[in-house]
């Protein structure tokens, strides 16, 4: 064992160390935990939870870009009652933080599904989803509307005490603005970012190559994107950030660390190795001590520009 | 389900554009099934990306086969893998074809590479079951009998066999198929599936049927490969882990 400190802290948060699993890449736990051992990591965040359950898009609901993937679909989930019958005694053996996405089509949902959920101890913080490019449903797109997010925090903090997340879109012009707004609002941190919207077509039949049209831009593609949105909310607003996009090793983390993250969530690397989270946990801490850090947190925004 | 890398021994091309590749594996071919897939990064680097699923073709003892043809980046580069370089392997995955059933022959039906499957089948059916296979293709080129018993041919442009596909092919063994109690198996493109599907409520044939889609992971956590169930409404059925192999009559094809 060696004495470095991994661990950080999100809010009223602590995590033994900054890797958390995104939302949408780990479903409910049980199929990660055949690759990886959860106890391991710093947290999880389940698949969007919507207060009914939703089918999700028809295919084809992912396509492979250079470096990356599109997909849209669609908030497929259980639903909040079916999650906490059925998959929350699987997650409850762990003794990871669990971080409960919600994704909603109302204000009212968002809220609804909150407060259903805070009563279940195994949940230890919520991560709040108005940045899904891939619903349409009522027209709205809340990651794109500050009021909207400022709102959602607002009502959201109102049912709950426990940790607030509110996961970010890419696709807007200042990101830093809606940071300050959850904050404002009672958010705890912000995670940065959700996908970017994009789009692929066949050459041939020129059709799109998902269902949807658009889909969520993931992957080592969007890295650059996300290192220089997590930097611009850590110079403009005090708020511990999660950092997500394109993470593939530990050289990423790290440098999401410096960019101004707190922590960070693996996504689509999940897909192509998912015994990669836990050996990415220990490759920090060798860097930790090959590099003399002894506390991984002072990384954090530690750039130098 | 194990990651594992697994050294390639022989890279054989069986067909005009179709490729064997074996690799040494003792502990996938101690526990994968016929039907089930494999899902295999092809580089470390970031392009292409995502793994690539390939059912399993066949099994040797220790060995184990995969049947693809270069579509892409990815399958160019699994063509070109050096002999003795190791095979990063996810799997197995999926359920595999029921061998299981009150059936004495079994009727295998495939068009182009979804012939990939049936070799192992074959093998593992061997001296239990009766075998006819009905393999099709769009050219001879593309009707792959590697490793299959008692074959029908067809093909599109008649280059091969009957001329036609292999749906119109089963119609004309009708008789012949109605007076055997038997049990399809069935690989290939939607189109033909989708023939298939029609021939066997027809018939009243029973047909486990391997399909395909586009997924990232092959493990169920993507959500990325839904098919649509015929009893289900409210939620899609996942190719990855319900599937590949389906009874054709539980999925819209």
């Amino acid at each position: 064992m060696s004495n470095v400190d991994l661990s950080v802290k999100i809010g009223s948060l602590t995590l033994r160390n900054p890797i958390m699993l995104a939302s949408g890449t780990v479903g409910y736990g049980n199929e990660m935990a055949e690759f990886t051992d959860l106890n391991k990591l710093g947290g999880i965040v389940t698949k969007s939870l919507s207060l009914k359950p939703r089918k999700g898009n028809p295919p084809q609901r992912i396509v492979e870009t250079p470096a990356g993937m599109l997909n849209a679909i669609g908030l497929a989930n259980v639903g909040v009652e079916v999650f906490l019958k059925e998959k929350i005694p699987f997650l409850r053996q762990f003794d990871v933080p669990l971080i409960c996405n919600i994704a909603a089509s109302t204000i009212d949902e968002y809220v609804e599904c909150t407060r259903i959920l805070t009563t279940e101890d195994t949940i230890k913080a919520f991560e709040i989803n108005v940045s899904c490019p891939n619903v349409k449903e009522g027209g709205l797109s809340f990651g794109n509307d500050l009021n909207s997010v400022a709102r959602i925090t607002e009502k959201v903090r109102a049912v709950t005490d426990k940790a607030i997340i509110i996961k970010l879109s890419p696709n807007v012009s200042y990101i830093a603005e809606f940071a300050k707004a959850v904050k404002e609002n009672g958010a705890d941190a912000v995670s940065a970012i959700n996908t970017l919207v994009g789009a692929a077509f066949n050459i041939f039949t020129r059709k799109p190559k998902i269902h949807n049209v658009t889909g969520g831009l993931s992957g080592p593609a969007i890295k650059p994107v996300a290192i220089a949105k997590v930097l611009e909310i850590s110079r403009q607003v005090d708020i511990p950030i999660i950092g997500i996009g394109g993470i593939m090793d530990w050289k990423d983390v790290i440098e999401f660390m410096i960019a101004g993250s707190s922590a960070v969530q693996i996504g689509t690397l999940n897909f192509i190795d998912p015994s990669a989270p836990g050996k990415i946990v220990n490759q920090l801490e060798e860097h930790c001590i090959k590099n003399g850090i002894e506390k991984i947190s002072s990384l954090i925004a530690s750039y130098q520009l | 389900m194990l990651i594992i890398n697994s050294p390639v021994e022989e890279i054989i091309e069986i067909n005009r554009h179709i490729y064997l590749l074996k690799v040494f594996s003792p502990q996938l071919t101690s526990i994968i099934k016929p039907g089930q897939f494999l899902n295999i990064r092809v580089t470390e680097r970031v392009y292409p990306l995502l793994r690539r699923p390939f059912s399993v073709c066949d099994v040797e003892g220790n060995h184990l086969y995969l049947m693809f043809n270069i579509l892409g980046e990815g399958t160019n580069i699994l063509a070109h893998k050096p002999i003795g370089s190791d095979l990063d392997i996810l799997g197995p995955l999926g359920n595999g074809f029921n061998l299981d059933g009150d059936y004495e022959t079994a009727v295998i039906v495939a068009g182009g590479l979804g012939a990939a499957p049936f070799p192992y089948l074959t093998r593992k059916l061997k001296g239990m079951k009766n075998i006819l296979s009905f393999i099709g293709g769009r050219t001879k080129d593309d009707v792959i009998t590697y490793n299959l018993k008692n074959v029908k041919e067809a093909s599109d442009d008649g280059s091969l066999g009957f001329r036609g596909n292999v749906v119109q092919l089963l119609n004309q063994n009708l008789e012949l198929l109605k007076a055997k109690k038997i049990k399809m198996f069935a690989c290939g493109p939607t189109v033909m599936l989708r023939a298939l599907k029609e021939f066997c409520l027809k018939n009243d044939f029973e047909c486990e049927a391997s399909t395909e889609c586009a997924m990232a992971c092959g493990f169920g956590i993507c959500q990325g490969c839904p098919i649509e169930s015929t009893t289900e409404s409210d939620r899609y059925l996942l190719v990855c882990k319900d599937g590949p192999v389906f009874n054709i009559k539980d999925v819209v094809i």
